[in-house]
């Protein structure tokens, strides 16, 4: 079970999203968990290892290091990922619960095409357009809170070459060196950019969903004039 | 998830190419993706690990590192790989938008939504102008980072904590030079296809642009000529003295479409 997992739970919501949807999956998979996968995990590789604290005191290293480093940038990404993409499950959920009231009207004598039920494309409308919001915007609250969290976490965005560091059993301040601070700046900037990315295209999905049901609600008004 | 979401990717989008594109998609996956998983990965596994330096203050080793190394070769190679197969994404979105729109309205649209042509040739055109611009904009970050394509044995580094000039040695760095230059005749051979699968089809499509215009415009002569010839005939039959007027007449028309029909 790994990322793999997450592509195919996905992929079955892929038919049922907006245009704007199916972009975001696209730059979710191919620039947040593919570069996840097969670049950061690499750089984030040796971090323990390669921290390197100017003392021979044991225990120095291991104490500074959880110090500066509580949770990992890998593990809060990869929990960033996990719960931006859990919303998508609502919708989902919602599709499952509607197809299975469909066979069910099935089994009581309705005449349903079985084929047409299993390839059949819900359309965002009525409680699953209030399912399809809720879930975007949950989205959106999520990328926010974890961009704050990474903030706040390691005041800002900027991995330090240098951290001195005086927690016991340290005799001393001591300067310890993190390994690749510049690659890492660079990954954690990057990951930060195709956030802020995601939550714009969550932001334009949002709009276009509102818009068109209030043009929608408009139209109807007037034919009924 | 890794690796193979691309090859996936490069699969899908291989449907709608050109001859040429089919040949890049070839030269990503076996002189690309395949080496670079296959081979260059594991050389530069342990660079870190093997770059030692002539000291023992901690530390030194570290910022030497990343003075030298801020983003390592082998994930620009990573980075560049994923940016360039991305614009090829265009086309299949394209695709997927006409076969919608031809559901949708219940009707053919298109001859076929993967052909070429119209609004898919200008997204097809701009997804190549991306992949080339990309893959120059990479080989110039490789070319400036690291002071051209070469890899020293030794350098000089004076960065504090390092109490004076120390000299670190990088790990195979000969090996790192030889698949870097690999990865640079892959990257050129990749533009030049790009360049010639523009090319091909700017001017194949021009060439048929140009084509039609001018049988639109050869038939449109050819249904002058055959409605002056009527009209000369009606003339010739009520004015009937006026025949050999009529007949230079006619005879000029008849030269006109006679020369239209020369041209080729």
């Amino acid at each position: 079970m790994d990322w793999g997992a997450l592509q195919d739970i996905l992929g079955g919501v892929n038919k049922h999203s907006t245009s704007i949807g199916k972009i975001w999956l696209t730059v979710l998979f191919i620039f947040r968990i593919m570069i996840l996968v097969v670049a950061a995990e690499r750089v984030w590789g040796d971090e323990q290892q390669d921290f390197v604290c100017n003392t021979l005191q044991p225990g120095c290293k291991n104490v500074c290091y959880d110090h500066f480093f509580p949770i990992s940038h890998i593990r809060l990404w990869a929990l960033q990922l996990i719960f931006v993409s859990t919303p998508a499950l609502l919708v989902a959920m919602h599709v499952a619960y509607r197809r299975h009231e469909k066979k069910r009207r099935f089994r009581n004598g309705e005449k349903i095409d079985i084929e047409e039920l299993k390839t059949e494309k819900f359309h965002i409308r009525g409680p699953l357009w209030w399912t399809y919001t809720g879930s975007i915007f949950f989205r959106i609250v999520f990328e926010a809170v974890f961009m704050y969290v990474f903030y706040y976490m390691y005041d800002g965005y900027q991995m330090p070459r240098l951290v001195k560091c005086d927690a016991w059993p340290c005799p001393n301040t001591v300067d310890c060196f993190v390994s690749r601070p510049t690659e890492k700046t660079t990954f954690t900037i990057f990951m930060l950019a195709v956030s802020a990315i995601c939550m714009m295209l969550n932001l334009a999905e949002l709009c276009y969903l509102v818009i068109k049901i209030c043009m929608k609600d408009s139209r109807k008004t007037t034919v009924l004039k | 998830m890794s690796w193979g979401f691309l090859r996936d990717l490069l699969s899908g989008v291989n449907k709608y190419s050109t001859g040429i594109g089919r040949i890049w998609v070839a030269v990503v996956f076996m002189f690309r993706l395949l080496v670079y998983i296959v081979a260059a990965e594991n050389i530069w596994k342990y660079e870190h690990d093997e770059f030692e330096c002539n000291t023992k203050q901690p530390g030194c080793e570290n910022v030497c590192f990343d003075h030298f190394f801020p983003v390592s070769h082998i994930r620009l190679w990573a980075l560049q790989l994923i940016m360039v197969s991305t614009p090829s994404l265009l086309v299949v979105f394209h695709v997927a938008y006409r076969e919608n729109r031809e559901k949708h309205r219940n009707q053919k649209l298109y001859k076929s939504p993967g052909q070429i042509d119209g609004g898919l040739l200008c997204t097809y055109l701009v997804s190549i102008i991306l992949k080339t611009g990309f893959e120059v904009v990479f080989l110039v970050l490789f070319y400036k980072l690291y002071n051209g394509f070469k890899v020293p044995r030794l350098v000089t580094c004076d960065i504090r904590p390092c109490p004076n000039t120390v000299d670190c040695y990088i790990s195979k760095p000969t090996e790192k030079m030889i698949f870097l230059y690999l990865l640079v005749a892959t990257s050129c051979l990749c533009i030049l296809l790009n360049l010639s699968e523009l090319s091909y089809l700017i001017f194949k499509y021009s060439i048929k642009c140009y084509l039609k215009r001018y049988i639109k415009k050869h038939q449109g002569l050819k249904s002058n000529c055959h409605k002056s010839n009527i009209i000369c005939d009606n003339r010739q039959a009520a004015a009937g003295h006026f025949h050999h007027s009529s007949l230079s007449l006619s005879l000029n028309i008849q030269d006109e479409c006679g020369k239209s029909s020369l041209l080729p």
